[in-house]
């Protein structure tokens, strides 16, 4: 390959390494920039919210209209029902949780950017939770009442919901992460994020079943919290590198 | 193939021979170059040549099939946070919110490349968007969104600007200030890589180095 030969005089050098001085890289402003970034995209795009919490909300209140409103089976199976219906509602948000800024090329632009991927991400998994698990948990008792919930189980709901919708927003990033660059990935994400998602329902569930016994059921609990934590520490690794494969 | 002829002892990034397949086509083979401080280097060729995919391998969005990208002499992999540091890449999209307005776009992406997003108005009056700050992006034209994302040029400290057709959907006169940059930016020790099928105006062939991408001679570097 040859060149023309160029005629610019590099007169002056390159200005002295300005990563030390104009450059600011806090890890807490990087995430809150992230963080304020997606909030303000979702408030402003109100189907981001509206719809898995439409979705749960519809879900619930059908099942007695099926079923009957015989109450003990109602209470019976109420854990189920709510759990499936807001692990079935994060599902259905989880696209966009990377796909609009794959879209539009901001996804490239992060990934460049001298920040550690896995703190952004981190940032935009924490405002999907925020977003979508948050108004579940809020609403979930509410629902509870339509299904007969035992009165024991209120505290358990809670409980599995808050430690628990964490866990389906983390584990669902990685998924999302991988299928981001397909362009019909929405079959082939279920597939991969459901059976990820069934450890939580089965403790979540039994930990509500047990709270309508009147028995302690710290024991789930805390196997849902050793879910969280574990996928609240290896998740964003491992979305940050599925990322950086999905655009390569 | 050789490699551009060197000038100073460190390029500020170099390609080490670069094979880049798509699709089961070889884009390039063995493509190696250097680029130093005060290049502007224009990569050439027809569409579906492999310039995206250039720029793309030598920002460290793709992997090369073969070889490998430095910075500074040392692997991009190996230094990523500098590296990334001191490069501004611009892609195809814009990377522009349309929910976030004019000014909240170009703030967060100022910052989130680490730059200071203070004077957003005034690099948004340069790109000829003033009285457009607190439009949502959604509402504003093709042309703007680039503008939008370009505005970010006007306060990178990053020495290397990878740039996949910056010219795309832009007028006259903002060509022809976006080159009056790029004349600058190499001026302070920066280097420019860009594709454009456009004829640059004011910046004279002879600044201008040229890769040019062409499967069609059988991998030969014109």
């Amino acid at each position: 390959m040859t060149t023309k030969a160029p005629s610019v005089d590099v007169t002056e050098t390159l200005p002295s390494n300005p990563s030390k001085d104009a450059r600011q890289l806090s890890y807490r402003s990087a995430f809150m920039l992230v963080l304020k970034r997606d909030l303000t995209i979702a408030m402003r795009h109100k189907d981001d919210i509206i719809n898995p919490l439409l979705f749960f909300v519809i879900v619930i209140t059908l099942f007695p209209l099926g079923i009957g409103p015989e109450a003990q089976t109602l209470s019976r199976i109420a854990p189920g029902i709510i759990w499936v219906a807001a692990l079935l509602a994060t599902l259905l948000s989880l696209d966009r949780l990377f796909k609009s800024d794959h879209l539009d090329g901001s996804l490239e632009q992060m990934l460049l950017s001298p920040h550690p991927i896995f703190l952004l991400v981190l940032a935009k998994i924490f405002a999907h939770w925020l977003i979508t698990g948050l108004p579940l948990i809020i609403i979930a008792p509410l629902l509870a009442v339509l299904l007969h919930l035992d009165e024991n189980s209120y505290g358990a709901l809670v409980f599995t919901l808050l430690l628990g919708t964490p866990v389906l927003s983390l584990l669902g990033a990685v998924g999302v992460a991988l299928t981001v660059g397909i362009k019909k990935g929405g079959v082939l994400l279920s597939l991969l994020v459901l059976p990820l998602y069934i450890p939580v329902l089965i403790f979540a569930t039994s930990a509500i079943d047990t709270a309508a016994l009147g028995l302690p059921y710290s024991g789930q609990l805390a196997i849902i919290a050793a879910l969280f934590f574990g996928s609240l520490s290896l998740a964003p690794f491992a979305v940050g590198a599925a990322l950086k494969v999905s655009t390569n | 193939m050789n490699t551009l002829p060197k000038h100073s002892p460190t390029p500020l990034i170099s390609g080490v021979k670069l094979t880049c397949i798509r699709e089961e086509r070889l884009l390039f083979d063995e493509l190696s170059l250097e680029i130093n401080a005060g290049d502007i280097v224009q990569v050439e060729g027809p569409n579906g040549s492999g310039k995206t995919s250039l720029l793309r391998i030598l920002s460290g969005l793709s992997q090369p099939y073969d070889g490998q990208v430095q910075y500074k002499n040392q692997v991009i992999s190996r230094c990523r946070e500098e590296f990334q540091q001191n490069l501004l890449y611009f892609g195809h999209l814009s990377g522009v919110k349309g929910e976030m307005t004019a000014e909240e776009n170009l703030k967060f992406n100022l910052a989130l490349h680490g730059n200071e997003a203070d004077d957003t108005l005034a690099y948004l009056a340069k790109v000829n968007l003033l009285g457009f700050e607190d439009s949502l992006a959604s509402h504003l034209s093709a042309g703007q969104h680039r503008r939008i994302a370009l505005a970010r040029l006007y306060q990178s400290n990053a020495p290397i600007w990878i740039l996949d057709e910056p010219f795309t959907a832009i007028d006259k006169q903002g060509v022809a200030s976006l080159e009056q940059l790029f004349l600058q930016h190499v001026k302070n020790g920066g280097c420019v890589i860009l594709t454009t099928h456009q004829d640059l105006i004011s910046i004279k062939p002879e600044q201008v180095k040229k890769i040019v991408l062409d499967y069609s001679c059988d991998g030969a570097f014109a």
